[in-house]
């Protein structure tokens, strides 16, 4: 059987790694996007880790309202990351100053 | 070691591979391919402690519907992606001293033996008979059920937001408008023109037959 903090070790091996991707890519918004999923998939590794292990199937409720969510906010995500394409030609992060005073 | 703890390995090797691959991949298209393949092993993952229901959510929903969604976004976008790479380089070395960092951190708490995270050594294997998705629908329609809606809103938010960005109409577009076929006159459509029955005859016949 494999023991609990197997899955634990491997959701926080994940979340650093993307955490280190978004500091890598830091002009590309399309894999800062697809970072942050990787970092919603360590989490629901968690999620799913506790909830087997305390047999409480809460847990997996949690990490299917989590799915919804993660799927929305991509969703409208690349819809503004398209609209950006639009407006400016480029999804480099730093274009993105407009909003600067 | 016995083959779950085999598999347990061998998939979370995959999957951390993949996600390297994912944050340093040339090309976006390659980084979503591989984040593809880190999907996948997550769901083989959950499906070692029995998640039955949610790993194949995941491959239904992420690699089937948001992951071609992000692979249309990249294909679709002319983006010249060497010049996005500027300053990877440069990042390196922060990037992993804290990604390092974190990594550590967290290991320390979580996986070590102190802090009681590592007491659990086996769930509890779910009797014969037992579905996954029956107890999970069982606990959304009844426990949940409120949240369940909230999610139901959040969706329609999020189709509404996503069609009302992207929407735009174009200008040379032909479509028909009824309520303008309707309006339509005669006077509107049809001129009559006042026209000479006959042609004032020419005055040009004298060269003729000379």
């Amino acid at each position: 059987m494999i023991p609990l903090n197997h899955y634990l070790v491997l959701g926080a091996l994940l979340f650093a790694i993307s955490v280190a991707g978004i500091f890598l890519n830091r002009k590309n918004l399309i894999v800062i996007l697809m970072a942050i999923e990787l970092m919603l998939l360590s989490v629901n590794m968690n999620f799913i880790a506790f909830s087997h292990y305390l047999g409480d199937p809460g847990g997996q409720v949690f990490v299917f309202f989590i799915l919804t969510v993660a799927a929305a906010e991509s969703a409208i995500g690349l819809a503004i990351l398209v609209t950006l394409f639009r407006n400016l030609k480029s999804i480099d992060v730093e274009d993105l100053g407009s909003l600067k005073g | 070691m016995n083959l779950q703890l085999a598999a347990f390995y061998v998939s979370a090797a995959i999957l951390l591979f993949a996600a390297l691959r994912v944050i340093t991949a040339r090309n976006p298209v390659h980084a979503a391919l591989w984040l593809v393949l880190a999907f996948f092993t997550a769901a083989a993952l959950w499906l070692l402690i029995y998640a039955e229901f949610l790993a194949v959510t995941l491959v239904l929903v992420y690699v089937g519907a948001v992951m071609v969604l992000f692979l249309f976004v990249v294909m679709m976008l002319d983006i010249n992606f060497e010049k996005l790479r500027e300053g990877f380089w440069r990042h390196l070395p922060l990037a992993g001293g804290i990604g390092l960092l974190m990594a550590v951190e967290m290991v320390l708490v979580v996986g070590s033996r102190q802090f009681g995270a590592g007491s659990a050594p086996s769930g509890p294997q779910p009797p014969a008979g037992y579905s996954n998705t029956k107890e999970l629908g069982r606990l959304i329609y009844t426990d949940y059920v409120f949240p369940f809606e909230l999610a139901a809103v959040i969706l329609l938010v999020a189709i509404v937001a996503a069609i009302a960005l992207t929407l735009r109409s174009r200008k040379q577009t032909r479509y028909q408008d009824p309520a303008e076929q309707l309006a339509a006159t005669k006077a509107g459509r049809l001129r009559i023109v006042k026209v000479a029955a006959e042609r004032p005859a020419p005055a040009a016949a004298k060269g003729e037959g000379e």
